[in-house]
């Protein structure tokens, strides 16, 4: 059934349109700067690193910046997908694979074999390599030696930064996409990577502390390492620790309350930048199918649960004590390790109770799947608390489930198959089937929420445009052509199904909780009673 | 168990199943000779500007069918036996039926033109029209230069998509301004200069005289019949309309005109048989200014609406509410509420108003004897569907339209209104007036 040859598979010219003598230049001085990593990355060892890193760095943007100007102020404004399914790198051709490929081959790297890259390989300690040649970069900004980390927050930065202005040409004409990829750069240049860095300067007892990056997606927050570092800085130390609590209890539902989970995952979180700008190529290969849908139902919530288990084992922990040269020292916190795991206890509670009575309703077939997960986590609290064994939640060292997350989420998980994958599983595979922090956010927006995507009467026409670029893999056009409201967990706002609709049908809206969630029989412009007869079934 | 046989698998066909389904356990059968699976035919033009594949067109996955008991057949009926309630197939074999749904559809127009049939001229309707259209026109190597005749709706599309693979277009119009038996001058002449800013050769006001053949049979070049210029082609796009796909009924007791004659509860003259979407054709006139035919997705998707209650035991005429439509020229959007005609009727006048980077504009019908407002077109904002027709339900007139605008406003958050402005240009108009 397929309409065109397909091309993608073919190396020697994958493309359907040729790009232009000013894009292949373009192309080339970008990857030039990729050359010079790659070289530092093989212990090439450059005379001047810093003026050698500055060159990497401004022919990949530079590269990039040219490369968009030249592809889209050379138009007039308006959609730009001419092309998507047939160029190889979008529509998981020979040159997708390989990207996909050589990104997971870097996230193996990066997280297991980070001595690869040159970490410490130098005499005493000092780095070699690719990290080596970002040293005079982290000298400058906090006085130390770079690490795999620091090399890595570059680069994605920079990724950010560079794709994120491709974004803003190529939806010119639309100020909500321009707005939020202004909002993305900055979240991730200024609190993802440049304050960390000086809040270090300030304070190097401080351990690096990504100020929007809120638990459960900061897996690592609230873990014991991580605590003791923050305690051990003092009041700027613990002024933090709370303001992580309040991130997450207090901050987070609040705004998405107001504006849908949205104002995190597609205009503040870094996972969500990344995929907005350097992955908006991708978002057509989400995959649509109902399968897949609850697949990620079942995903999702499965990790948020075991995040949850896995915080409150590590806090419980925490609180009771540790092994401090053989002896065991009690905890001595004003928090109690009791106190602790019943307010948990509670708070879950509360909120299981007030979805089931309240929303009820709206909850259908789910709410058995919430009612199993949520149980599950209360269950494991009391069995905590009760057989009383130091470390064991679940009968499994706490420890053990920390590295255990800390493994399989937050590396293989969200970087491997989250990044490493874009070409192949689209942009948000992460947010979509893995992120704890997307899953409770969802949670909230499919609940409480004044924000939906509103359908436009009888204007859709089917087309499919919308699911098609949903990199989210909601079928938008299944709500749409009924005259039904989108009202999803998994919605992250970004507004390009409303930019690519050609009937004008949808719009991203905050109202009232009032008839948010709308199904139809007839859609609005047949006959008035029969509309009424049906809809009112 | 009744046996609903549905003609086509298109929206109205596709719309009268699923209703039907969701209204009772009756036994249904749709039958298509295009393709296996319902698709959006409106989203033809993005398979082939490679914004989205085939089975991304398919508005249901392929299981959806056989989890709603709705049988699918492939084929092509050549002749409709009503007596003995019989399809017989060009395949040779029969099909019997309880009740009959025709939902066939259109085709494009042909006009006789010399050389029409030749390869290479071709319309754009079906899958099989997109498929021709790729072997015709792969790219600007195979295909140097495509002329389209006919300035519509789908002319316009025709023309993205082969601009989409850098091929050059001659665009034959016969009006003397695009569309302009629909829309208002002003609109009109906007869409001119954006057609013109895509780089496609707008020819307005030429009328195509013959298509010429090369040795091989292909299309090599038309003629223009007021000039007589001849341009060198590979493809010829006509697109001068559609009609009814009807011609297999034509020898049954059927009774047609220019589409299956249907009265308003979508009844033909033999009972048990009836006809919806395109090929419909209403027998008395129009329902209120509609045309008797109308070739348009949404009133397709409500006569399936509609019939399925009547096939389920629930009589119910086609009542359609309000006009709307909505369309896509290159980059600017329109969308339509009410009745805007291209020029004002007896008793009507239009406000216009053109943003002055000249792809936004909109025009403003409304009757001059009572300020009533009767209907409005826009272009680059969009407006509320829900709004408007609350509007023309409660017949406001248009001082309370043009003060209450921003309610109707459906762009995207953060995008620059224009609400004021319109406002400002109609109280200087109204004082000029």
């Amino acid at each position: 059934m397929s309409n065109k040859l397909n091309h993608s598979m073919s190396l020697a010219k994958p493309d359907v349109q040729d790009i232009s003598t000013k894009q292949k230049i373009a192309l080339a001085t970008g990857l030039v700067g990729l050359l010079i990593l790659i070289l530092a990355f093989f212990n090439v060892n450059f005379p001047n690193r810093a003026v050698f890193l500055t060159l990497a760095l401004s022919l990949i943007t530079a590269g990039t910046v040219v490369y968009s100007r030249d592809a889209y102020l050379t138009k007039l404004e308006g959609i730009k997908n001419d092309g998507v399914w047939f160029k190889s790198i979008s529509s998981r051709g020979a040159m997708g694979w390989a990207l996909g490929v050589f990104l997971t081959a870097f996230y193996i790297v990066l997280y297991f074999y980070a001595e690869l890259l040159g970490a410490g390989q130098g005499a005493n300690g000092t780095n070699t390599g690719l990290i080596a040649l970002f040293d005079p970069l982290s000298n400058l900004l906090s006085g130390r030696d770079a690490s795999q980390w620091f090399v890595y927050g570059t680069l994605y930065t920079v990724a950010i930064a560079a794709f994120g202005y491709k974004f803003i040409l190529k939806y010119r004409h639309n100020k909500y996409q321009q707005i939020r990829t202004v909002s993305v750069i900055f979240f991730q240049l200024g609190f993802a990577y440049l304050i960390p860095e000086f809040m270090h300067v300030m304070n190097s007892d401080l351990p690096y502390y990504d100020l929007k990056s809120v638990w459960p997606l900061n897996y690592y927050l609230f873990q014991d390492y991580h605590l003791n570092q923050f305690l051990s800085a003092g009041n700027i130390g613990t002024t933090l620790i709370i303001f992580g609590i309040v991130s997450t209890l207090v901050i987070t539902p609040i705004l998405t309350y107001k504006y849908g989970k949205r104002w995190y995952c597609s205009w503040v979180c870094g996972c969500g930048g990344l995929a907005e700008t350097a992955g908006d190529s991708f978002r057509q290969l989400s995959s649509k199918k109902m399968s897949s849908w609850k697949l990620e139902r079942w995903l999702i919530h499965a990790v948020l649960v075991f995040s949850v288990i896995m915080t409150v084992g590590v806090v419980s922990s925490f609180l009771k004590g540790g092994w401090v040269d053989g002896v065991f020292v009690e905890g001595n916190y004003w928090l109690s390790n009791e106190a602790f795991l019943t307010s948990v206890g509670l708070f879950l509670t509360v909120i299981f109770a007030g979805v089931m009575i309240f929303k009820r309703s709206e909850l259908g077939k789910d709410a058995l799947y919430g009612a199993i997960g949520y149980a599950l986590v209360i269950l494991s609290l009391f069995v905590v608390y009760f057989t009383g064994t130091n470390e064991e939640i679940f009968f499994v060292n706490s420890g053990t489930l920390k590295s255990a997350y800390g493994f399989y989420i937050g590396s293989i998980f969200s970087g491997v198959i989250g990044t490493g994958f874009y070409p192949i599983l689209g942009n948000r595979s992460w947010c979509r089937f893995g992120c704890p922090m997307a899953a409770i956010l969802g949670f909230q927006q499919r609940m409480l929420s004044k924000f939906r995507i509103t359908t436009n009467g009888g204007q859709c026409i089917s087309c499919g445009n919308c699911s098609n670029s949903c990199e989210m893999g909601i079928d938008v056009r299944h709500y749409a052509q009924k005259g039904e409201n989108i009202v999803r967990s998994s919605c992250v706002g970004c507004g390009v199904c409303s930019a690519v609709c050609p009937r004008g049908v949808l719009k991203l809206e905050n109202d009232s909780m009032d008839g948010r969630i709308n199904p139809t029989e007839v859609l609005l412009g047949n006959d008035v009673n029969l509309m009424d007869l049906l809809n009112q079934k | 168990m009744e046996h609903i046989v549905i003609i086509g698998n298109g929206i109205s066909g596709v719309t009268v199943a699923r209703h039907i389904r969701k209204n009772s356990d009756k036994k249904i059968t749709i039958v298509s000779a295009e393709t296996d699976h319902f698709f959006s035919r409106t989203a033809l033009m993005y398979i082939y500007m490679g914004h989205m594949k085939y089975e991304h067109t398919k508005p249901y996955e392929d299981y959806f069918w056989k989890k709603n008991r709705i049988e699918l057949k492939r084929g092509y009926v050549k002749t409709v036996e009503t007596k003995s309630k019989t399809l017989h197939f060009e395949e040779g074999d029969t099909l019997q039926y309880d009740k009959l749904v025709i939902a066939t559809g259109s085709k494009p127009n042909k006009f006789g033109w010399p050389g029409q049939d030749l390869e290479g001229a071709q319309g754009l309707y079906s899958k099989q029209d997109l498929d021709n259209l790729e072997r015709n026109a792969p790219n600007n190597k195979v295909c140097k230069r495509a002329v389209i005749v006919g300035g519509g709706l789908i002319g316009i599309e025709l023309a993205e998509m082969l601009n989409s693979r850098n091929i050059p277009v001659t665009f034959l119009v016969r009006e003397n301004s695009f569309w302009n038996g629909v829309l208002p001058e002003g609109e009109s002449a906007m869409i001119n200069r954006h057609i013109q800013n895509h780089h496609i050769d707008l020819r307005l006001g030429f009328n195509l005289k013959e298509i010429k053949a090369d040795e091989n049979g292909r299309v090599k070049s038309i003629v223009i019949t007021e000039t007589g210029e001849e341009i060198d082609c590979n493809v010829v796009g006509l697109t001068a309309g559609v009609s009814p796909n009807i011609s297999f009924i034509k020898e049954s007791e059927i009774e047609t005109n220019r589409g299956v004659l249907v009265n308003r509860h979508l009844e033909t003259n033999i009972k048990d048989v009836y006809a919806i979407g395109d090929c419909a054709e209403q027998r008395d006139s129009g329902i209120g200014q509609r045309r008797p035919i109308e070739a348009v997705w949404y009133t397709g998707r409500m006569m399936g609406e509609t019939l399925a209650q009547t096939i389920c035991d629930n009589k119910t005429e086609y009542k359609p509410g309000h006009w709307f439509n909505s369309a896509k020229f290159l980059d600017i959007e329109y969308q339509t509420y009410g009745w805007v005609f291209a020029k004002p009727r007896e008793n009507e006048a239009h406000f216009h108003w053109k943003h002055e980077d000249d792809t936004k504009c909109i025009t403003v019908c409304y009757d001059t004897t009572n300020n009533k407002f009767l209907g409005i077109n826009t272009f680059g904002i969009r407006m509320r569907h829900e709004v408007f027709d609350k509007w023309l339900t409660e017949a406001r007139d248009i001082d309370y339209v043009i003060n209450n605008l921003p309610e109707a406003n459906f762009d995207p958050e953060f995008y620059k209104h224009f609400e004021k402005d319109i406002l400002s240009a109609y109280n200087n108009n109204l004082q000029t007036a």
